[in-house]
């Protein structure tokens, strides 16, 4: 083989070498607990139904706005962990300036996706400048955000929240109806619509993979990511590209929660989902931070969300089991890919072996009295 | 920032000139009491009377013990040069550990059971940092995902069948056994009634320390001790902590990296794992879904703050779980009082700084600290959900305003391959 069609085998061969051993792993804690793994998997790995495809494809949409804005800052070699209080944080600023429709029918749209984009960005930015200027980590800075923005969100939302009449539930003002991103139908009733809101996501996802690989910009990115000295050396602003990667990553996180707030529930309410952020995490590192494999990561979570929800009913084992999946999943992809990689370099290094052996068999004339010359 | 915070780091400089020994002992004692004053005056400026009553000391000793032992487990890990965010995880696989083997055993077997689920969970880590040299943080975010599944699913196939559990929480659970010294209990509330400046607050203290004083905590805080000895005193510890320091010049001198850390990331495990069991045992009496409430993150935060040290991460956990325990405790009125010793604490740095040349960073604080004073005068009571929020927020300016003076190992972090010295 070449090495050229060596390392594509060998890329390809890391998801799936993942895969199969996060189901090994999974069906190994199934038998230990005495649960029917054959059930389990044949309820999983069903082709879904349209109504559940298109809770998939919703979920996935959501996820993938997640992992992009993870991807960002690994790509600059940040650990955003902290997308999760971020897109709660902008996902309420979004749906109280949208409830309010200062501006009428989808200018108001565009302002609360642009107020979600500004708030993201200010939140993550907030561990960026700490990180810039006073050194402290964006791991923990980001971690204590998340918490801070759970009590600011849910301070405000008191404030802010219409009750309504005979329920306990807290919501900010309905989004009116001018202002809503339509969903599109993929099969028939309303249950099978998927977000409108997954066009803007695949345009994020054009735009970070032009942002990082065809702009200056994003060499520089990339250039700091991989090594921040020789980056520093060559005339890049190191602080300026953590500030600035951590508003790109915030900004990107802003959009999470919007497809749910613009397509689904139109206002914030206090059950609005949380958690997200972390799973971003796990989708980016599957997905290699590449916008493709992004997208292949978050479909499969929501896959193995939708398909896991009905396992209490049917079989009688626990959904969380997806929740070990999608865990050891990352541990798998991370791992394999390190044991390609070692192995590749293997193979490389023999190749390059065959080759200087039989050069060495026949020396080209000339070459035998340089390597004498070193020597002495 | 709170008053606690700044009163370590102005004498961690000099002290830790001075050697370790003056560090793990006067300089504690130091801190306390300038501490225990400043609540003290504190408290009679702003009568709020319960930011040192026996009561909020109490709650803090037991406030803290889960976030020290999560910082000791992150000590133990980051001495040998493995960052371990997979704490949290490790911390919520102690709290199944612990209430699955106290129910069917008792306490201290649920004690022995809550560091094994730790362990595995810092079996996990270890297999994929030390043996396959993927990337810390990764492996640890990937701990903690598993771990939170794996206890969902192991709670709704056990404890969900208990009587008296279910799917997010297990029966009540019996308590490992409490020290009470009964007559100086008494002696000592008596004095704390009677209102006297400063000794009210030290009768306080102590009295907090021998009622209904839970033998984990006094078993926690040996631990610190024992960790401070073994990593700082002995031979097996200074080859742990060269790992973490410079793993080529270790193995050079043939100590086995690979070992070492792989042990360092056990055992860190096993301490996180206990500190989910203490979650369980003494702060509560059973396990509940959600319990660690990143207190793990926070122990990472102590350890950093108390500058990777074990004297370090007491101040720290004791100012956490100090922030902690009044957001709880009637926190409107004990928060608010602490924004006043934090708007006079940031005027006071602003000077220090400007006198040090530092002009901008002195307005800054300057700025801040004024800010904070007329948001006390301003506001009677600090709402519920920003008291809950004290903890983080206090992280938050701990680490902006230390994170300079910190020295954390110098290959923490850093993926090492056996047979890298050459």
């Amino acid at each position: 083989m070449s090495p050229r069609v060596t390392r594509l085998v060998l890329g390809a061969s890391v998801p799936v070498l993942a895969l199969v051993a996060a189901f090994a792993i999974t069906s190994l804690v199934l038998i230990l607990a005495g649960d029917p793994v054959g059930d389990v998997w044949s309820q999983i790995l069903t082709w879904p139904e349209r109504r559940n495809l298109s809770n998939i494809i919703d979920n996935a949409t959501v996820l993938y706005l997640s992992g992009l804005a993870v991807a960002i800052g690994f790509k600059m070699n940040l650990f955003n962990i902290g997308v999760d209080g971020q897109y709660r944080v902008a996902a309420f600023a979004a749906a109280v300036v949208a409830g309010e429709a200062w501006l009428p029918g989808y200018l108001n749209t565009v302002l609360a996706i642009l107020v979600a984009i500004a708030v993201g960005a200010v939140w993550a930015g907030i561990a960026g400048a700490l990180r810039a200027t006073r050194g402290v980590s964006e791991v923990i800075s980001t971690i204590m955000l998340n918490a801070i923005a759970t009590g600011l969100v849910a301070y405000l939302l008191r404030k802010a929240a219409v009750r309504e009449e005979g329920s306990n539930a807290l919501n900010t003002k309905t989004i009116p109806e001018g202002s809503r991103i339509p969903n599109i139908s993929i099969g028939e009733g309303a249950a099978t619509e998927i977000y409108g809101f997954i066009f803007i996501a695949a345009a994020a996802g054009f735009g970070y993979w032009f942002l990082l690989n065809k702009t200056r910009f994003g060499f520089d990115l990339r250039a700091t990511g991989r090594s921040a000295t020789a980056a520093v050396a060559s005339g890049i602003n190191e602080k300026k590209m953590i500030i600035v990667a951590m508003l790109i990553s915030g900004g990107a996180a802003g959009l999470v929660g919007l497809p749910i707030i613009l397509g689904d529930s139109y206002h914030y309410g206090s059950t609005f989902q949380s958690g997200l952020g972390f799973a971003g995490i796990a989708i980016a590192l599957l997905g290699r931070n590449h916008p493709i494999g992004i997208a292949f990561g978050a479909l499969l979570f929501a896959f193995l969300d939708e398909q896991s929800n009905p396992l209490q009913i049917l079989v009688g084992v626990s959904p969380d089991i997806v929740a070990i999946t999608q865990g050891v999943i990352v541990l798998t992809v991370v791992i394999t890919y390190e044991l390609v990689r070692r192995y590749g370099v293997r193979l490389e290094q023999r190749r390059v072996a065959q080759v200087l052996a039989d050069e060495s068999v026949a020396p080209p004339p000339g070459s035998g009295p340089e390597h004498e010359e070193v020597k002495s | 920032m709170t008053a606690p915070s700044m009163v370590p780091e102005a004498h961690a400089i000099p002290a830790a000139k001075a050697g370790p020994r003056r560090l793990s002992r006067w300089w504690i004692v130091a801190v306390l009491v300038g501490v225990l004053l400043i609540l003290s005056l504190l408290e009679v400026i702003t009568g709020a009377d319960d930011i040192a009553s026996s009561g909020t000391i109490a709650a803090t000793m037991i406030a803290i013990v889960p976030i020290m032992l999560a910082a000791l487990g992150g000590l133990w890990s980051e001495r040998a040069g493995i960052v371990n965010i997979g704490l949290e995880g490790m911390m919520i696989l102690g709290t199944f550990g612990g209430a699955y083997f106290a129910y069917h055993y008792g306490p201290w077997v649920g004690v022995a059971g809550a560091m094994l689920m730790g362990a595995l969970g810092g079996l996990i880590h270890a297999t994929a940092t030390v043996v396959f040299g993927v990337d810390h943080i990764i492996s640890g975010v990937a701990v903690n995902i598993i771990a939170l599944g794996a206890v969902q699913y192991l709670a709704s196939l056990t404890f969900a069948n208990y009587p008296g559990g279910g799917t997010t929480q297990s029966p009540k659970l019996d308590d490992v056994q409490t020290i009470t010294i009964g007559p100086l209990r008494d002696a000592l509330k008596d004095v704390e009634d009677k209102d006297v400046f400063f000794v009210s607050e030290l009768a306080a203290m102590l009295g907090a320390m021998v009622w209904n004083l839970s033998l984990l905590v006094v078993l926690a805080f040996l631990l610190v001790g024992v960790t401070y000895y073994v990593l700082w005193k002995t031979s097996f510890g200074l080859r742990l902590r060269s790992c973490g320091e410079s793993p080529v010049a270790a193995e050079s001198l043939g100590v086995r990296v690979l070992r070492y850390k792989f042990i360092a990331v056990l055992v860190s495990g096993g301490l996180a794992g206990l500190a989910g069991g203490v979650l369980v045992l003494v702060a509560s009496s059973n396990y509940r879904d959600g319990q660690t409430g990143g207190r793990g993150y926070i122990g990472l935060a102590a350890m950093i703050f108390g500058n990777w040290r074990p004297g370090g991460l007491i101040a720290g956990s004791g100012l956490f779980g100090y922030t902690e325990t009044l957001g709880l405790r009637r926190g409107g009125e004990s928060v608010h009082a602490l924004l006043l010793a934090v708007a006079l604490l940031g005027v006071a740095l602003a000077v220090w700084q400007v006198r040090n040349g530092a002009r901008i960073t002195g307005a800054v604080m300057a700025g801040a600290g004024i800010a904070i004073g007329a948001l006390y005068f301003a506001i009677e009571e600090v709402p519920g959900d920003f008291t809950r929020m004290t903890p983080y927020v206090t992280t938050l300016l701990v680490l902006a305003f230390a994170s300079q003076r910190l020295r954390m190992p110098a290959a923490d972090g850093m993926i090492y391959r056996k047979g890298s010295a050459g």
